[in-house]
């Protein structure tokens, strides 16, 4: 009895035992599950907006001419699509897994800044509703793509000044959320939890952490720059005035190469936890796995201008850009090998989770395929700005960080909410998905060698075939993700009914801390330092 | 959470933000670091925008190259513009003279500027003008046409390799800028 007392009052000193009630509870929340949840929450929302934003222009595309809306609409449901899917759906969902598991991955009870994780999460939905706001405003939203161009970004309408705006505040809050990852492992793992003992979601996330604070202000600065160009007469782009558009892409491409990245590390990092558990087997290659995250981050700084191959660069620069390109096949080729490795003669189940991240293994690759064919700077003449690029870029993204964020989400929504999924949809879930995202996606592959443009409300005849697959593959794909709303609405209502233990998966403790503390897991979690590692992942 | 970690939690922090601020940096930093980058290596065919003096070159009649001429405006500026001739076959190491011709076809007064630039990049070094206009900026009178000469060598030591070099103008109306 007394015991239990003290233990009370111990916890007294700075926390309240459960969450406050009401609305409040979230706006004022500085608990890293509350926040986690919010970005989770709110990257789903987004996912969604982006998501009708797509099937836009996949029912403008359905065939040629044009049907539904005017091509400068067209322009801006392109670019709005990727400005939202990166800085509104992808990157604030692995924020809010960082929020959610590093924390109880290293047994800290929470994370190092919780009144800034707070900011910086409102900070992004202050961005993203500027970023909507120019939606309705004089002359649409930004249409010249979402890399933002000089010259041609000068003719967004008054929306100009809004989005770059929005940009310097989603800068902030991602440089804010990066600083706090750094800072919660560099400062709260638990006794015992060295680096190489971390789970791989916490390494990648740490690495992604610093390409973060590298490059975001890169961007913020840039887009400054347009600011400045176009109000107060500077000439960093302008060539009346000395200036050159073309360093502008080489700016935008000094952090757009290293973005990319920041939207597949984590990506990679709940892949290397999902894959071990089901595999029933220590992940394999842990500490090469750290090292190709490292290789792969240093070396998305030095790859920019595959990007700009034809722009007019001397050969010299090309062939760098092209060689430097391939090495990342490197690191990345063993990361494939070590996830393929682990399942190797593993007892393997197939969980919803399970087949999701195979899904990964199987169609990121063939992203990094269309990566290696573009890295070849004389055939990238005929890939540039077609929709093989899009292609690339989507089986990276799509099959990749989005269906490695839904496996995420069923692997852990048990711990997060202490009830089972309904296993038969979320298998529905995840079969629609993988066929249709193929149906969507691959045919883009031909439309781009036949030679059709990226970014064009309008097409030749000869491309209507394998548009119209593809408008249908997306269809079925946007459609089928409202079954994965369904099922987390679902869970957290109590899902299969079925209570489930603190481990959830056979032998899932043996892998990571957060299967040590009950299911759900309780509002605070670590106040005290756990008492034994887990060392099964490396 | 104890006193010394949220020192530490400070330290890092402000080491962190210091970090980010000087990327902001680095990204202007970039602007002249490109500039020199160039300048050195005349990796963006920016020609030289001051004239040089005239001197005399040991002419190369062995062989030809071929100069080509392109004028384009920018998006918006009213004007016509055109050369004399679109291309000529030059010695290396003698002078040329080309005219080209501008109108103004507002009619208000307008000041423009045109920029060089040529292709591929790396001959540029090797293109030198004793006479542009596009070493300064351009006063044209309401409806005003103008010839412009442009005198220029191209160096004998112009590797073998390159057989025609390509010289693009494109006029910038500056009149809103420059009249602040
Ligand atoms: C083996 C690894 C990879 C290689 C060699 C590679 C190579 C390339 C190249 C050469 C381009 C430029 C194509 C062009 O514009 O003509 C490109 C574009 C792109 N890549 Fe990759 N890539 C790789 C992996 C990734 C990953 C992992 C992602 C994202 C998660 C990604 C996202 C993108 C995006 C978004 C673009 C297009 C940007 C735009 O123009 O809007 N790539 N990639
Ligand atoms: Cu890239």
């Amino acid at each position: 009895m007394t015991a239990v007392v003290a233990e009370h009052d111990d916890h007294h000193d700075h926390h309240d035992h459960g969450p406050e009630k009401g609305v409040l509870r979230w706006i004022f929340t500085t608990n890293h599950k509350d926040i986690g949840t919010l970005y989770l929450v709110f990257g789903l929302i987004m996912f969604f907006v982006g998501g009708a934003m797509a099937l836009v222009i996949r029912s403008e595309l359905f065939e040629p001419g044009l049907q539904f809306v005017d091509p400068n609409f067209f322009n801006s449901m392109t670019t709005m699509h990727a400005l939202v899917m990166v800085f509104g759906a992808v990157m604030p969902a692995f924020v809010g897994l960082a929020n959610w598991m590093i924390p109880m991955m290293i047994g800290a009870p929470d994370m190092a800044l919780p009144r800034m994780n707070n900011m910086s999460f409102w900070m992004l939905v202050a961005g993203v509703l500027l970023l909507a706001s120019t939606l309705f405003m004089e002359g649409g939203a930004p249409s010249g793509g979402w890399t933002f161009y000089p010259p041609l970004v000068f003719q967004n309408g008054k929306s100009f000044p809004f989005a770059i705006f929005s940009v310097h505040l989603l800068g902030i809050s991602s440089i804010m959320g990066a600083i706090n990852v750094i800072a919660t492992i560099f400062n709260m793992r638990a006794p015992g939890m060295t680096l190489m003992k971390m789970p791989l979601f916490v390494w990648t996330w740490l690495i992604t952490a610093f390409l973060l604070i590298a490059i975001m202000p890169v961007f913020a600065g840039a887009v400054t720059m347009l600011l400045t160009d176009k109000f107060f007469d500077t000439s960093f782009f302008d060539a009346a005035g000395g200036g050159d558009p073309v360093l502008y892409q080489h700016i935008f491409w000094f952090f757009g190469h290293p973005e990319v990245y920041v939207m597949i590390l984590p990506t990679f990092g709940v892949a290397s936890t999902i894959i071990p558990v089901f595999a029933r087997k220590p992940l394999f290659g842990y500490a090469s796995m750290v090292y190709a995250t490292g290789a792969i981050a240093f070396l998305s700084f030095i790859v920019w201008a595959h990007h700009m191959f034809t722009v007019g660069m001397p050969v010299a620069g090309e062939l760098y850009f092209m060689y430097a390109t391939m090495l990342i096949a490197i690191p990345t080729g063993v990361k494939v090998f070590n996830w393929t490795a682990t399942m190797w003669k593993g007892s393997m189940t197939f969980e919803t989770p399970m087949l999701f991240s195979i899904a990964f293994v199987v169609l990121f690759t063939m992203g990094g395929f269309t990566g290696l064919m573009m890295s070849v700077a004389p055939v990238d003449f005929q890939y540039h700005d077609t929709y093989f690029i899009v292609a690339h870029f989507h089986y990276t993204l799509v099959p990749a960080s989005i269906f490695i964020l839904m496996a995420a989400g069923y692997f852990w929504l048990p711990k997060w909410t202490g009830n089972m999924y309904n296993e038969k949809i979320g298998r529905l879930h995840f079969w629609l998905s993988a066929v249709s995202v193929n149906i969507l996606f691959f045919p883009q592959h031909f439309l781009g060698l036949a030679g059709m443009p990226r970014r064009i409300p309008d097409y030749a005849i000869q491309f209507a075939d394998w548009n119209m697959v593809s408008s249908i593959g997306a269809f079925i794909y946007g459609f089928s993700q409202l079954l994965f709303v369904y099922i987390v609405i679902d869970t957290i209502r109590g899902g299969t009914g079925e209570k489930v233990s603190d481990e959830v998966w056979e032998d899932a403790s043996k892998h990571s801390l957060e299967w040590t503390v009950p299911s759900p897991a309780p509002y605070h979690t670590f106040s005290t330092p756990p008492a034994r590692i887990p060392t099964e992942h490396f | 959470m104890s006193e010394d970690i949220g020192q530490k939690n400070t330290k890092l922090v402000r080491k962190l933000a210091l970090v980010a601020i000087a990327m902001f940096g680095f990204g202007y930093a970039l602007v002249p670091l490109y500039d020199v980058l160039c300048d050195l290596t005349g990796l963006n065919g920016k020609v030289e925008g001051q004239a040089v003096q005239e001197v005399a070159y040991q002419v190369d009649n062995s062989r030809e190259v071929t100069v080509e001429f392109l004028t384009s405006l920018n998006e918006s500026t009213p004007m016509l513009f055109r050369s004399e001739v679109k291309s000529m076959k030059v010695h290396p190491g003698e002078y040329y003279t080309v005219n080209f011709y501008a109108k103004n076809t507002t009619n208000m007064p307008m000041i423009a500027q045109a920029i060089p630039s040529i292709t591929p990049g790396l001959a540029a070094e090797f293109f030198k003008k004793t006479q542009c206009f596009c070493f300064t900026e351009q006063t044209f009178a309401a409806n005003e046409e103008k010839t412009m000469p442009v005198r220029f060598v191209v160096e004998p030591t112009l590797p073998e390799r390159y057989k025609t070099v390509t010289l693009a103008y494109t006029f910038f109306d500056n009149t809103n800028i420059s009249k602040k």
